[in-house]
């Protein structure tokens, strides 16, 4: 493989084509406006979003599609906040009408506490939800046995926590998270855990095909930068694992030749 | 006419009025939300057609930020 290949080397999902293998959230943000910021520093091309009531009794408050155009940048609803399969259905048809995209997130929590995903009523929404037309891309534990359930339900992408949502603890079980990239045929993104840009690094060099994270960007103290350090950590973390890394060695092998000394 | 907005309780809406008539009472952008009508979503091309009924419960969202 020559090593200009980098721009060519997409993000394919459901059959479309993005030019980032980073993904990033858009909550927690001080401002939508430091919000589309970070999105510009991460060169990002996707986003998730999430689907909720309009303030009837306030129809000035700043909207997020007038701050991130969505004819420029992929929208991604999420299931936040939904329990059940039948939620999530519900949210993710209000969401289509709402923009028009079939392609979403799903992802079906369980206890508040370390917000795990469901993952029985995970595969239940995520058959419902394919059966209804969507291209579903879904936030999983790390479990290579459900992973690979719903990709076999047709899922377009899997995508395992690091660790838990929002704890920035970075990626917890690499074993298991190598284990579901390498039985894939769909994209698999890490999504959630990710604390700094080592952490997307690690989840690139795993051979994942792209990182979403949201609190690591917008909970640093200067989001703008955080986004730019990881758009590089995601291109660092491609391109290394695309190198094909050393040989790890129990012992020292010098760099300088020993020959010709003086 | 009685209807229900995002859990709020509307009393003083004139009767026939559509889903349009509605969003312009609001103050609400229809190329921005999306409106479910007693559990089933209506059609942006339908806003014009769509007669709201005393008693409808209507819930009415957008893109917010998220992760």
């Amino acid at each position: 493989m020559s090593s200009d290949t980098s721009s060519q080397d997409k993000l394919i999902v459901a059959g479309r084509t993005f030019n980032s293998r980073l993904i990033i959230g858009t909550g927690k943000y001080k401002d939508y406006a430091q919000n589309a910021a970070a999105l510009d520093a991460s060169g990002a091309d996707m986003v998730t979003v999430a689907v909720r009531r309009v303030n009837i009794n306030d129809p000035n408050q700043p909207m997020l599609v007038d701050f991130i155009d969505p004819n420029k940048v992929t929208y991604l609803p999420n299931t936040a906040g939904c329990f059940t399969g039948e939620d999530a259905v519900r949210t993710l048809r209000l969401a289509r009408e709402a923009g028009g995209w079939d392609l979403v997130k799903l992802e079906v929590l369980s206890d508040p506490k370390h917000l795990y995903p469901d993952m029985e009523e995970t595969l239940r929404a995520a058959e419902m939800l394919i059966g209804d037309g969507f291209k579903v891309m879904v936030y999983c534990s790390d479990d290579p046995v459900f992973a690979r359930k719903l990709e076999d339900l047709g899922c377009c992408a899997i995508m395992p926590l690091g660790a838990p949502i929002g704890s920035g603890l970075g990626i917890q079980n690499p074993v298991n998270i190598r284990l579901i990239v390498e039985q894939s045929k769909v994209p698999v993104i890490v999504d959630a855990g990710v604390g700094t840009a080592s952490d997307a690094t690690v989840a690139m060099e795993l051979g994942c095909d792209g990182v979403l994270m949201n609190t690591a960007i917008a909970g640093a103290k200067d989001p703008i930068r955080m986004a730019r350090a990881m758009k590089h950590a995601v291109i660092a973390g491609r391109d290394a694992y695309l190198a094909g890394r050393m040989p790890r060695k129990m012992y020292a092998d010098p760099s300088s030749p020993l020959g010709g000394l003086i | 006419m009685n209807i229900t907005i995002n859990g709020e309780h509307y009393d003083d809406l004139p009767e026939g009025m559509s889903v349009a008539g509605l969003l312009v009472h609001l103050k609400l952008p229809p190329q921005k939300i999306a409106i479910e009508r007693n559990r089933e979503i209506v059609s942006k091309s339908t806003f014009e057609e769509t007669i709201l009924a005393d008693g409808d419960r209507l819930e009415i969202i957008h893109f917010i930020g998220g992760g």
